[in-house]
């Protein structure tokens, strides 16, 4: 078996699956409940400042998108941080953090922009000997109307003050988690790291509206007919965040912070490609508020099995495997050729590629050949969009075949280059050495 | 009245009302809302699908599954109704497992169609149930029609013709509208008097007049209507089934009658049925009359077809729809004689058959099965009668009536389609839409205008 056993800015953990900060996380009875069915670690739901708890609403406080057969894709939520008393949060965890010395206990944390609040706060954390805090920068809703949360997470000065308070006070790591609704994920970062932060956490939720009662036209989840933006976040928002997590792992300025992956990661295959793209560790929330904490089974296994087979034998050894492979769109290499193929045995005939390519791309797929319907890539027109074998309900059935160096390629009639060029060499691009202002094609 | 369901001989009441009311229920429960979602998911919204193209009235199948699966089942039930009517029946009747679902990409890629019938019929009762209506009549046109026969051909004809502004009357044989929708069914595909419903559901566009007890050939003539009225659309069906013995005895009869009787009846409980059954026949009808003579309670139920499996025209879903309700099936057999006792059935006699080197024949081995009713399931064939007093009479191929590709007769104002007509697949679903063409041809030909 591979050892996945994690350990991130120092803290470690049996496995590199945490709960993230949020409802499953509100409580003693939740975090045991986890905790017996295996997670690796939690970052307990954001604690206030001491004094009357926050409020929530008492109406629906999530709204969900759907695919096939109700499969829950996206949801979206307007929960505030928790809304028990501070001195019950912190008795309960560090009651757990007792009983469960093998476990990652992270403390979310979100008072007032000011020094004395968080100054205030650490040393009560501190006291319940959790093994890190996380700096809620990210809820857009709510509390982002009164100066906290993601009011401070799109300002970078105001992350890298705060971080700064925090690491002056405690020496808890300082984990400080990024909000996605901001224009440039590395900014947020950089004002992190340049704080003291050991580690950043992104994504947190997205601002959104998940769907509009054309009855009542109240958006949704929709309070006595009103309705405010949420935080958005399950399996629709994964390819966001992982964006935002190569972002960060690959800039000159944060390289090498420690990067805790979050957002829309369901299965161990979303978590190994998190890793892969430079996170040291997974948080995970809607998928255990749709299946429950069971799943993690299946995280852990999946991910050993993957990692037995590819011959990986401890997370380091995924970790940050694809970040050299993402690259500027400039820096692709445009001597690639690919063209679709469509495997005939595997082709159901439903037409789908054809279409799609016929009405939206490059009309180069056939659709009868001998008065039978007959799907066939013309690889004079052939772009190599891959729109084709995304649309196509069989795996696998269409694939990208790229062309030998020295042939042909029959849609432009030039051999294929073994050379790699990129636009900044191309005779097109003004800014290249290489440009003419006749252009070549 | 419940007699033992082991007495020999032709009786009521083998079973309880309660059992045959259960045995009887519908066929396929429809789907609920959630499940059609779930289903029409699974629809690849194919290019130039070949589900449509499979389906005799062209229905567009992946709009309307489209149109469920974004909860819009009103406007997925106009989809079916533009190309067909009665898609509310054939969603229940049609094999569709030999037409649209035979050619589902899914069928090909995995072995499990959409169950675009059940979809077909969830859209529909859809509409039927909130008596939606998708049609307006044209003003009056003031020409007439008449249409023989209330079946598929004819009320599909009766509707487009009516949204024209056309006015239609309706000559009927029968008592009620509807046809074999009404007469020739198994009950357990059209249960609650479905047929019915739809029938006053097509009616209701206004403009469409029944006459009941009207019998071509009969008490009213083709060459009578074709000069009263500016066109004829003869939609008769086949009148007459083919006969497997002479002999007088009681307990042969034919399926047809035998379904239809059950279709018209209120009480299951109280129609006859033997307790040894044999159907002879390998169509709908022979399984239709099979599979209902066992659920009124007979014991034993044997279907008898004189070629092999692969050579039945009752499809495979039928077959196995039989079998499980505990019919058997017994290939190559041809009936040869029968046995009676004082002039009540008590056995036939049957023949082995072979079919060797394409030369079919008997081969003198014989079974004798015990049988205290046997129902004769051969076949239809149409009765010229219906042009008894009749000057001039369409002309007719391989016995039934000739069409062009506008199901136009070799009669000047005469179009026909349906069963009645030669090339056809004796499909309720391609009399449809015979129907809806004949009606597009007739208005083209009446008004000079596009269709």
């Amino acid at each position: 078996m591979a050892d996945i056993r994690n350990n991130f800015a120092g803290i470690k953990s049996p496995n590199p699956f945490w709960l993230a900060s949020a409802p499953p996380t509100d409580k003693e009875y939740n975090v045991v409940r986890a905790y017996e069915a295996g997670w690796g670690g939690v970052v307990w739901k954001t604690l206030g400042e001491d004094g009357p708890p926050v409020v929530n609403v008492n109406g629906p406080r999530y709204g969900a998108i759907y695919g096939g057969d109700r499969r829950l894709l996206g949801l979206n939520n307007i929960e505030l941080i928790t809304d028990r008393p501070l001195q019950l949060n912190l008795q309960e965890i560090k009651r757990v953090k007792k009983s469960w010395p093998d476990r990652a206990l992270i403390v979310s944390l979100m008072v007032p922009c000011e020094e004395d609040a968080w100054k205030t706060i650490l040393p009560v954390v501190e006291e319940t000997e959790a093994d890190g805090i996380e700096l809620n920068f990210g809820c857009p809703h709510g509390m982002s109307e009164r100066g906290m949360g993601a009011a401070v997470g799109q300002v970078p000065e105001y992350i890298e003050m705060v971080t700064r308070w925090c690491k002056q006070t405690t020496s808890m790591p300082v984990i400080v988690k990024l909000t996605p609704n901001i224009s440039d994920i590395r900014r947020p970062a950089e004002a992190a790291k340049s704080g003291g932060a050991d580690a950043v956490s992104l994504i947190n939720t997205i601002n959104s509206i998940t769907s509009v009662n054309l009855d009542t036209f109240s958006p949704e989840p929709s309070v006595d007919g009103k309705g405010s933006h949420g935080g958005y976040c399950g399996p629709a928002v994964k390819p966001i965040a992982l964006s935002m997590v190569s972002e960060i792992a690959r800039n000159e300025d944060t390289r090498g912070l420690p990067i805790s992956g979050i957002g829309g990661i369901t299965t161990w295959r979303d978590a190994a490609e998190f890793l892969a793209l430079g996170a040291g560790n997974v948080q995970v929330c809607t998928a255990a508020m749709t299946y429950g904490f069971k799943i993690i089974d299946e995280l852990t296994d999946g991910l050993n099995n993957w990692m037995d087979e590819a011959g990986h034998k401890t997370l380091d050894d995924v970790i940050s495997r694809a970040v050299p492979n993402v690259t500027d769109w400039q820096y692709l290499n445009l001597n690639y050729i690919a063209k679709a193929v469509i495997d005939q045995d595997a082709c159901i005939k439903c037409g789908r590629c054809y279409i799609a390519c016929e009405d939206t791309s490059h009309q180069a797929i056939t659709h009868m050949f001998d008065g039978e319907r007959h799907f066939e890539i013309i690889d004079e027109e052939c772009v190599g969009c891959n729109l084709c074998v995304s649309v196509c309900p069989v795996e696998n059935c269409i694939t990208m075949e790229p062309m030998a160096a020295g042939s042909v390629d029959p849609r432009t009639g030039k051999k294929v280059d073994p050379e790699y060029a990129n636009w900044t060499q191309h005779v097109n691009n003004p800014s290249s050495p290489n440009f003419q202002s006749e252009p070549a094609e | 009245m419940s007699v033992n369901p082991l007495q020999n001989g032709i009786h009521a009441g083998r079973l309880s009302e309660q059992a045959c009311d259960e045995n009887f229920g519908d066929l396929h429960p429809p789907l609920n809302k959630h499940e059609a979602r779930v289903e029409a998911d699974r629809c690849y919204f194919c290019y130039d699908a070949p589900c449509m193209n499979a389906c005799p009235t062209e229905i567009d199948i992946p709009l309307f599954i489209r149109q469920i699966s974004t909860d819009n089942p009103l406007g997925s039930a106009k989809t079916i109704f533009d190309q067909n009517i009665l898609g509310g029946m054939c969603a229940r009747v049609c094999p569709t497992e030999t037409l649209c679902e035979e050619v589902c990409v899914r069928e090909t890629a995995e072995g499990k169609p959409v169950k675009i019938g059940e979809l077909q019929r969830f859209a529909t009762d859809v509409a039927m149930r909130e008596n939606a209506q998708f049609y307006v009549r044209a003003p009056e046109s003031g020409k007439k029609i008449a249409i023989i026969g209330a079946g598929p051909s004819g009320l599909a004809c009766a509707h487009r013709l009516a949204t024209y502004g056309h006015g239609v009357t309706i000559f009927e044989a029968r008592e009620k509208p509807g046809g074999l929708n009404e007469y020739g069914i198994a009950a357990y595909k059209s249960i609650d008097g479905f047929a019915a419903s739809e029938v006053a559901y097509v009616l209701s566009i206004g403009g469409i007049e029944i006459k009941h007890d009207q019998r071509l050939g009969d008490n009213c003539h083709l060459s009578q209507l074709a000069k009263d009225y500016d066109a004829v659309f003869i939609g008769a069906g086949l009148g007459g089934a083919n006969a497997l013995f002479d002999d007088d005895v009681t307990g042969l009869d034919d399926a047809i009658d035998f379904i239809s009787d059950l279709r018209q009846s209120d009480d299951l409980s109280k129609l006859p049925i033997g307790r040894n059954v044999v159907v002879i026949g390998g169509g709908m009808t022979a399984i239709d009359a099979a599979v209902q003579a066992k659920l009124l309670g007979a014991e034993v139920v044997t279907l008898c077809y004189r070629r092999g499996k692969e050579a039945m025209n009752a499809s495979e879903f039928e077959q196995d729809l039989a079998t499980s309700k505990g019919v058997s099936i017994r290939h190559w057999l041809q009936p040869k004689s029968l046995v009676a006792d004082g002039g009540k059935l008590s056995a036939i006699e049957m023949e082995y058959t072979t079919n060797v080197g394409g030369k079919f024949s008997g081969t003198g081995e014989i079974v004798i099965l015990s049988a205290d009713q046997v129902f004769s399931a051969i076949g239809q064939f149409f009765l010229p009668s219906i042009f008894d007093g009749s000057d001039d009479i369409p002309e007719l191929q391989s016995g039934r009536i000739k069409t062009d590709d506008n199901c136009k007769t070799s009669l000047s104002n005469v179009w026909a389609g349906g069963d009645c007509v030669a090339g056809g697949d004796d499909l309720t679903v391609s009399a449809v839409a015979d129907g809806r063409d004949a009606a597009e041809n007739i208005h083209q030909t009446l008004t000079g205008g596009a269709a």
